[in-house]
């Protein structure tokens, strides 16, 4: 389910984008967000939060490597620290 | 579109926020489960003002802390006798369960196996993570065959409790399982049993890196999680003989049970005091 999505990106046409929103302070760095993320859009950051961690940051390459707001990383995230939506503007 | 940094996330309206960050371990899988089950709740369509949630003590004790509802944080073992309580005194609100393992089939396993058996209506969510995680990493009833734990070093030589065929054959109406990594299906389940009725048992897989990963090759979170995603098969309606969890086998997960129209506890409780006192409740 989770396994190969990164290669299979290449080819799908992306029908929608997100915005990903964090809480920076309140991640933990547990990389669940960034490991699982079928787009691999999230990467470590190279700063440190408040509490000491590498929290996510957003790698996109437009076209087809974005954020196309499926929510997982809302989801999986156990400190409520990262979301995404749906951009407005979206259906392209 | 770079990263937009905030102060709230879209799960906050659910929260008591001035507690977080919470104290769950970095890598720990209780904040995903709790995550999925307010998706759950959302799904469900459920008023926050019609739930009560119980927990008892342990790791997963802690969510009655966090979540900004009507929440009793009750004596170890003892969430479900409180929450069958709650249930009668008021049958109008969803009761929900959401506890540990240690906490639900170890001290309070007899009240477990009664209340599946009485079909008591109540929502039980089992976090289950295989030891006993706040107290150090001992074993449990719910610990894999030969797994080591700090009272176990040289493994485990004790069967573990395979919780949905415990559940099923005490009369349980609906049973799942799912792990902390598949939190869109267990959102799905939780919404799915909100809307049954009767004793319902969802029991979620996680991962304590803490205490129990860093003994058996799992040192962080990440690695427990991709055990679940390689080690796990999903069999719906499985034969609940085969979901025993074995560290070299895969563990069965899915929707087990689900019964409908099983007439529970609290209508036949009400139904008889009707019939003998020829009244409705609260005439
Ligand atoms: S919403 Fe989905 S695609 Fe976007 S960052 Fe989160 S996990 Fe990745
Ligand atoms: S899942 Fe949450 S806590 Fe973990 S790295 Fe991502 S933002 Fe941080
Ligand atoms: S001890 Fe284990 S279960 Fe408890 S918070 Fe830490 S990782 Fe989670």
């Amino acid at each position: 389910m989770i396994n190969n999505q990164k290669q299979k990106t290449q080819t799908i046409q992306v029908k929608r984008r997100g915005i990903v929103y964090l809480v920076k302070d309140r991640c933990k760095g547990c990389g669940f967000c960034i490991e699982f993320c079928p787009m691999g859009v999230l990467k470590p950051s190279k700063d440190f939060n408040a509490q000491g961690y590498h929290y996510p940051i957003l790698v996109e390459e437009p076209p087809n490597k974005v954020c196309i707001a499926c929510g997982f990383c809302t989801v999986i995230c156990p400190e409520f620290a990262i979301y995404a939506e749906p951009m407005e503007e979206e259906k392209k | 579109m770079p990263m937009q940094f905030v102060k709230y996330h879209v799960r906050d309206k659910y929260l008591k926020t001035d507690r977080l960050p919470h104290i769950w371990c970095p890598g720990c899988g209780i904040g995903s489960i709790l995550n999925a089950f307010l998706l759950g709740l959302e799904k469900a369509n459920i008023d926050p003002d019609k739930l009560l949630v119980v927990s008892g003590i342990g790791c997963t004790g802690r969510v009655a802390g966090y979540l900004n509802m009507d929440t009793f944080h009750t004596t170890h073992g003892r969430a479900i006798p409180f929450a069958i309580g709650l249930k009668i005194a008021r049958p109008d609100m969803h009761v929900v369960v959401f506890s540990g393992d240690g906490d639900l089939v170890t001290i309070g396993g007899n009240h477990f196996i009664h209340a599946a058996r009485r079909n008591n209506d109540l929502l039980v969510i089992l976090v289950n993570n295989l030891n006993y995680g706040m107290t150090g990493g001992q074993v449990g009833a719910t610990t894999p065959h030969n797994a080591i734990t700090t009272t176990t070093p040289y493994g485990n030589i004790e069967d573990d409790f395979n919780i949905p065929f415990l559940a099923a054959a005490a009369g349980a109406v609906y049973v799942a399982r799912w792990t902390s990594l598949h939190v869109r299906r267990l959102a799905w389940s939780i919404a799915e049993a909100f809307h049954r009725k009767g004793f319902r048992l969802i029991e979620v897989i996680s991962q304590c890196p803490t205490t129990f990963g860093r003994r058996n090759k799992m040192p962080n979170g990440l690695d427990m999680l991709k055990w679940f995603r390689d080690n796990t098969i999903v069999k719906h309606n499985a034969d609940l003989r085969e979901t025993r969890i074995e560290l070299n086998r895969k563990i069965v997960i899915g929707k087990f049970i689900d019964i409908k129209d099983k007439p529970t506890f609290e209508e036949q409780a009400y139904g008889l005091v009707e019939k003998v006192r020829g009244v409705k409740r609260g005439e």
